[in-house]
């Protein structure tokens, strides 16, 4: 663990207790997150890494091992709002316009309202949305929905993202051109991103790290650190470098189906 | 003007089925009155009496609309005798009761979905309350109130709230528990406080469930306003007139109460589904 590590986890494990018996949602996982890293969580349903975010984000209490996010508990990340998260649905309120969402957690939060005004402006500017600030959720397609939730995100200073697979729902060309904005969203913004998909180019093309992750119990099956360059238009994916990580990925989930 | 045509065509199947049973029902008397007077009837003869007796089993439906109309366009809505005025006494007791009744309905509904413990404790309450027939209960309520000096309108309105309160309560428990687990958990990443999470999403989330049920309720508290004028003595209100018309068998009178009750019912629900559909349609939550 280095002076630059913003999420680290020791030992983690969390098991559901169900009428089935004991789920092993995670098992003994480790991992160091530093600051400005972009990682991607990826592997099939069930194999802890919703879970891993939510534990990351104080949604759900571990069973055992430790967590830190920025130095401190989960929780008390959660209460000095060190992290903005984007669920699977935008989840914007349909009695408020996009700007009226992006205000609400700064309503919440008691930032005053010219700050809050500002702040709407810009990171609507950030996500190419300027111009909508007065329309309502339902005059939007899937896409800038989504965008406007993640601005929501960003609204309020929190160095760290954590997205739960937020481009799921999304048909693929426009989640081509949602993980171009983001990647740039991120070299602007400097944030250290925790990302959950399902999708093995999504995770190759945006991360500078790849944790692959396997089921039953939860856990981590590999660790590719990404050797693609910092600035990735949307060819580098027919590069070899690319369809090489993209392979190595490949490998760590397949290893990781290997019991059944 | 897409609904008018099948909503016509039922009221016109009504009347007629209406005329015909109103034959059926007044013959036995129309043959009565004939055989003491020792005339026979003809068919012409027997259907134009079972539909102009003046105390009918079941009067025609141009008996009770000239009934209404004498008692509402021709006489002074001061008079004792118009059924304007009568329903207004009728009416100020519902409105009372509905917003009595809304305010207590959401008031325990947030007390519910708020507070662990009332939510076990309360609910069973509210149900228990619905189950005691309102018949029973209602001259008590008159009663007990009457001791301690309290008469007129807060009598009959509080047992309109009694009945009125019931499908808030149900409605904006649900309604004020509809926001999902990804709403709540966003408040919570947020840090939200339990007033911040019940004032920007739990309330407005719940607003098709408070108007579902208010429609609800303001039937239930007309029917309780009609109810709570039957044990005070027949004074005045469209219970009153239903009363004292069963008093003499005045039939017709029973029916244009009747009618005027009804009439005035779908009007109140009407309103309040007009302003349903401009408030949800504001809020770009209309189905």
């Amino acid at each position: 663990m280095s002076n630059n590590t913003i999420i680290s986890a020791k030992n983690l494990s969390l098991t559901f207790q169900t009428n089935d018996g004991p789920v092993h949602a995670l098992k003994d996982v480790s991992l160091d997150i530093e600051k400005g890293d972009f990682v991607s969580f990826i592997g099939p349903s069930g194999c802890g890494k919703t879970t891993f975010l939510r534990v990351m984000a104080d949604l759900e209490q571990p069973t055992g091992g430790l967590v830190t996010v920025n130095g401190v508990s989960p929780e008390e990340a959660r209460k000095a709002r060190a992290y903005g998260y984007v669920f699977q649905a935008a989840g914007l309120y349909p009695w408020r316009t996009i700007g009226g969402n992006i205000r609400l957690p700064l309503e919440i939060m008691g930032y005053d309202k010219a700050d809050q005004a500002e702040r709407v402006k810009r990171v609507l500017e950030l996500v190419e949305l300027d111009g909508f600030e007065k329309k309502f959720p339902w005059q939007l397609s899937g896409g800038m929905q989504q965008r406007a939730s993640i601005a929501r995100a960003l609204a309020f200073d929190a160095d760290i993202l954590l997205m739960d697979e937020p481009f799921g729902a999304l048909d693929e060309i426009v989640r081509d051109h949602l993980n171009e904005q983001l990647l740039q969203l991120w070299a602007r913004t400097q944030k250290t991103i925790a990302f959950v998909t399902h999708s093995i180019p999504e995770a190759v093309y945006l991360s500078t790290k790849i944790v692959v992750m396997s089921p039953r119990p939860g856990r981590i099956a590999d660790v590719i650190e990404s050797s693609l360059p910092k600035e990735r238009p949307l060819e580098i994916r027919d590069s070899p470098e690319f369809i090489e990580i993209a392979h190595r990925v490949r490998e760590g989930l397949r290893a990781g189906h290997s019991d059944e | 003007m897409r609904n008018l045509f099948p909503v016509l065509t039922v009221v016109a199947a009504l009347i007629v089925l209406w005329y015909g049973a109103a034959v059926w029902l007044n013959t036995p008397w129309a043959y009565d009155k004939a055989q003491r007077a020792g005339v026979e009837l003809s068919t012409t003869e027997l259907i134009k009496d079972t539909w102009s007796q003046k105390k009918p089993k079941l009067p025609a439906p141009h008996q009770v609309t000239r009934e209404i109309w004498k008692t509402t366009v021709e006489k002074k809505i001061t008079s004792k005798r118009s059924l304007i005025y009568h329903s207004w006494v009728t009416l100020s007791a519902t409105l009372l009761g509905f917003a009595l009744g809304t305010v207590l309905g959401i008031a325990l509904a947030v007390g519910i979905v708020f507070n662990r413990t009332m939510d076990m404790s309360v609910m069973p309450w509210v149900i228990t309350s619905q189950t005691i027939p309102i018949l029973a209960i209602a001259p008590m309520i008159i009663v007990v109130l009457n001791a301690v000096g309290i008469q007129g309108l807060l009598p009959k309105a509080i047992i309109s709230m009694y009945l009125s309160f019931f499908p808030v309560v149900v409605g904006m428990v649900k309604g004020l528990r509809s926001p999902d687990h990804m709403q709540l958990d966003q408040m919570r990443t947020w840090h939200a406080s339990a007033a911040q999470t019940f004032w920007r999403l739990r309330l407005p989330s719940s607003m098709p469930y408070l108007f579902t049920s208010l429609k609800i309720a303001m039937a239930a508290a007309i029917v309780g306003a009609i109810v709570g004028e039957l044990p005070t003595g027949a004074v005045a209100g469209l219970g009153a007139r239903l009363l004292a018309g069963s008093y003499y068998g005045q039939t017709i009178q029973i029916w244009s109460a009747l009618l005027v009750a009804a009439a005035l019912a779908a009007t109140l629900v009407a309103i309040i589904g007009l302003i349903q559909r401009i408030v949800l349609n504001r809020m770009g939550m209309a189905q």
